[in-house]
């Protein structure tokens, strides 16, 4: 045993490396199926959008970068399957720079392509505004002056989905999904306080824990956190992404890491107690 | 679609090369690194300029006659005077215009909507009807109470005091391995994405 541990203690990180790709890619060219359920918050996020009426304008901010993609856009195109499945109109735009191209795809992927929505009347894409938490002060005073025009050019006056959109007070919710600062933390503090309107986020699993405590206070009515919450979203919309897909990796690379940090524990101890 | 290939070649090239430093430091993890930093400053001052220049400055001021917007015009090229030494002062009242801006709008958030909400959220009733619910409320109240408690230096943590700052200590271990936790989840997720794309996108060998 002592020299198993001694092994364990010497053990190059590059072994780990390997065991963690196998990990991964193994359960993605043979999935195994791993059994998980909804949970509260998840179910909460999808209900808040299923009681929204038919027809309403819904608020959705997709504040994030190609280096959260992985954990996010699964989430995003399910946010828009369920949106537009129950005839919701979007209103979508980003307050991070790089965020527009990456709405561009999911709205093309979901709304052109898989619901045949007209560009305009069933979804549009305002693009991103510099300004971070000011751009949501400045939304509550005014939407189309924040955003004079689309991510294409056209001018929000033209665009018949923008017509009697003046405020917050005519959106039915904001579906926010956040990669950081500005995200879902800002638009807690900056807009759902202070018009009281419904809230719901997706984020990366990092920032989870820094969010569960609004949704335990009632001020997101649903959380989505990081690939977790994507896979439990994509089951309760009946959809088959990144998210489910990568949930077998997530759950064997999770073990092999738990088996690593025991083991690793174990072997230091196990040496200290006989050194001393 | 031969830039779609050719697209996804790169990028497969680009990702084996940044995985390749898990192995050790080499010329190929450099190279990916050296493109990835001079192509993500040239994609952020184009697209700063199309994006936010352009739209809410240059635009509504030369095409729309938007005169008052010479303000913020003169207030940003303040900024640049930081490169002379002798009026590099000048910058800073533009920077204190953004300070107090963001400052602002950032305390007032935090106060109404963080702040006073969560302490609300968190007075909860220790007796309700379901078991689970009043633990549960019981491990908040606790928890958050050895928190604070661990958190005030105005007195030494002995005693009773230093007793329950201990069970403080407890509380924020667990959500720190919480937090780790949720740091690996997120982490493997992203590795997890670049496998799924050289395996799908680039090998075609997923189904």
């Amino acid at each position: 045993m002592r020299k198993f541990f001694e092994f364990i203690n010497k053990l190059d990180r590059r072994v780990i490396f390997i065991f963690v790709a196998l990990a991964i890619i193994i359960p993605l060219l043979r999935p195994l199926n791993i059994k998980f359920t909804v949970t509260e918050p998840v179910q909460g996020f999808y209900d808040a959008i299923e009681k929204v009426p038919q027809g309403s304008k819904v608020l959705f901010s997709c504040d994030y970068e190609p280096g959260s993609r992985p954990e996010l856009f699964p989430m995003t195109v399910a946010a828009l399957e369920q949106m537009l499945r129950r005839n919701l109109k979007v209103i979508a735009l980003s307050l991070w720079p790089a965020g527009p191209p990456i709405v561009e795809e999911a709205l093309s992927d979901v709304a052109e392509k898989q619901f045949k929505s007209k560009y305009g009347v069933d979804y549009v894409n305002l693009g991103f505004k510099e300004g971070r938490e000011v751009v949501m002060v400045s939304m509550g005073s005014s939407i189309p002056t924040t955003f004079p025009q689309d991510f294409r050019g056209t001018k929000v006056s033209e665009i018949p989905i923008m017509q009697g959109v003046s405020n917050f007070s005519d959106v039915k919710l904001i579906v926010n999904i956040s990669g950081g600062y500005p995200g879902t933390k800002e638009w807690v503090q900056q807009v759902q306080a202070r018009y009281n309107i419904g809230l719901v986020s997706g984020c990366t699993a990092v920032s989870a824990p820094e969010y569960y405590p609004y949704y335990q206070s009632g001020q997101l009515r649903g959380l989505l956190g990081g690939m977790k919450g994507a896979a439990e979203y994509e089951m309760l919309v009946g959809r088959t992404g990144l998210g489910r897909k990568g949930m077998d990796a997530q759950s064997m690379a999770h073990l092999i890491i738990f088996l690593f940090i025991v083991l690793g524990n174990l072997a230091y101890f196990s040496l200290k107690k006989k050194k001393t | 679609m031969t830039y779609d290939i050719l697209g996804i070649w790169v990028a497969a090239f680009f990702t084996l090369c940044i995985f390749s430093f898990l192995y050790r430091d080499n010329f190929f993890y450099k190279l990916a690194e050296h493109i990835f930093v001079g192509i993500s400053a040239g994609y952020g001052v184009a697209l700063q300029y199309h994006n936010v220049f352009l739209p809410n400055l240059w635009n509504p001021l030369t095409k729309e006659g938007k005169l008052i917007l010479v303000i913020p015009f003169f207030l940003g090229a303040l900024l640049f005077t930081r490169f002379l030494d002798k009026i590099s002062w000048l910058s800073r009242w533009a920077l204190a215009l953004l300070i107090g801006i963001f400052s602002g709008a950032a305390i007032i958030g935090y106060g109404s909507g963080d702040l006073i909400l969560q302490i609300n959220a968190n007075l909860l009733p220790l007796k309700t009807n379901s078991l689970l619910t009043s633990l549960n409320n019981l491990i908040l109240t606790v928890g958050l109470i050895a928190c604070l408690i661990y958190f005030f230096y105005s007195k030494e943590h002995k005693g009773g005091f230093g007793f329950v700052a201990r069970i403080g200590i407890f509380f924020l271990m667990i959500s720190f391995g919480a937090s780790f936790g949720y740091t690996v989840m997120s982490r493997m997720s992203l590795l997890i994405g670049r496998v799924y794309f050289l395996l799908d996108d680039w090998l075609g060998i997923l189904h």
